[in-house]
């Protein structure tokens, strides 16, 4: 096969596009480590999150940790990763989707007690989407014991 | 049927194919649009968790969806127009840009109203927020580029050549929220796994995209006919035009 001008500069165009998908590759996976949003509660309780400067710990709100103070303002809760907890203290409005069972993004430090003392609070939802009465047939049959997520009848 | 597709890579004989096309592509986005628009606001169930605030998803998803398959497509113009020295090839990628711009622009506004009820920030500098403002900046880079240089064949080099270093970008938008952890959920539709999300929340989401690619394609199409006529107004055929268009004025 006689390869033309315009072949050359494909096949050119192709080398360098790996050329630049490879060098992006390695970059991100150098970084890796500084792409995280959020630590998780495991990570925390290994000590891998930065010390004496702030992070932002992910998980899940546990159920029936949340508690209110009498100023109405100041919230207890834990965070769970379902292996790890980590106790957080919050002053402040807290998001519209903060619900215990839901996931969570919180920011702050450790204080010396081993809590986190968040400064901001942000709620992380799921992407589903669905009406709610098919919420509560999926937790209904869930609560029966059914892993199928097949509506019953 | 067997059509000579190298005919049509020529400004002269694309200008009036171009101008039959758009009101076809302009027509299917507005009826595509009002019907997409029509099921996500009347037909499509409340949210069980966001409730009615999660109707913005039919303009947010469609617009970030679009914001990078415009990408992929004009760095595909870029290079075909790179390697074959195509003129239109290069117009092609040029006229879509602006789309592009504007639509990335249209997912980070529309997150951003949808973050702060949601999540309770306007703004986070996770991979996949992050990641799309970049795209941003790939887009208005392109169009700076291209715009600085006077020469319209070195800057349908250069801006070919930002387009097409700038493509890997848009695979780690789309997998962002899978290799790291963001605040952004992951996506709802994914391939090869049922989609998570009511079927008609789904469908007009859909349609909503499909709209998007009509006004992408008719905008486009409108945009490359003034670039194509901006261009070659020397040569004989924009000429021509210009005559009728005076003839056709003075009758």
């Amino acid at each position: 096969m006689v390869i033309k001008a315009r072949h050359k500069r494909f096949i050119l165009i192709g080398i360098g596009l790996a050329l630049v998908g490879l060098a992006a590759m390695l970059i991100l996976n150098a970084f890796q480590s500084n792409m995280v949003f959020f630590y998780t509660p495991t990570q925390v309780d290994k000590g891998e999150v930065p010390h004496n400067t702030g992070f932002r710990i992910g998980g899940m709100v546990l159920e029936n940790s949340l508690k209110r103070q009498d100023d109405g303002l100041t919230v207890h809760f834990s965070i769970t990763d379902t292996a790890k907890t980590v106790p957080v203290v919050y002053k402040g409005v807290l998001p519209d989707l903060f619900k215990e069972g839901k996931g969570v993004v919180a920011q702050g430090k450790v204080g010396p007690d081993g809590i986190f003392m968040a400064s901001e609070v942000l709620a992380k939802h799921d992407e589903n989407y669905m009406p709610p009465e098919a919420a509560e047939a999926l937790k209904r049959a869930q609560e029966q014991g059914s892993t199928s997520l097949v509506m019953p009848k | 049927m067997n059509i000579n597709w190298f005919k049509y890579s020529s400004p002269q004989t694309f200008y009036p194919l171009a101008g039959k096309m758009i009101p076809w592509f302009a027509w299917l986005a507005a009826i595509l649009a009002v019907a997409g628009l029509y099921i996500g606001f009347a037909i499509a169930p409340t949210d069980f968790q966001q409730g009615e605030a999660y109707r913005i998803i039919f303009v947010h998803v469609p617009a970030a969806w679009m914001s990078m398959v415009i990408y992929i497509v004009m760095a595909g113009w870029a290079a075909i127009g790179l390697a074959l020295n195509a003129r239109l090839s290069a117009m092609m990628a040029q006229a879509l840009a602006p789309t592009g711009a504007i639509f990335t622009l249209i997912a980070l506004v529309t997150g951003s109203l949808w973050g702060k009820p949601m999540w309770g920030t306007w703004w986070v500098w996770d991979a996949r927020l992050t990641s799309e403002l970049i795209l941003l900046f790939l887009y208005l880079g392109f169009i700076a580029l291209q715009s600085s240089i006077d020469d319209p064949r070195r800057a349908d080099r250069a801006g070919a050549l930002l387009a097409l270093v700038g493509v890997v970008n848009v695979p780690i938008i789309y997998f962002s929220v899978k290799w790291w952890n963001t605040l952004h959920q992951g996506s709802s539709i994914n391939m090869g796994a049922a989609p998570k999300m009511a079927a008609t929340m789904l469908l007009g989401m859909l349609i909503m995209a499909l709209a998007f690619w009509m006004y992408t394609v008719a905008v486009a199409l409108m945009r490359v006919r003034c670039i194509m006529l901006e261009r070659e107004r020397t040569s004989d055929w924009v000429k021509e035009l210009s005559v009728q268009g005076i003839a056709g004025v003075k009758s």
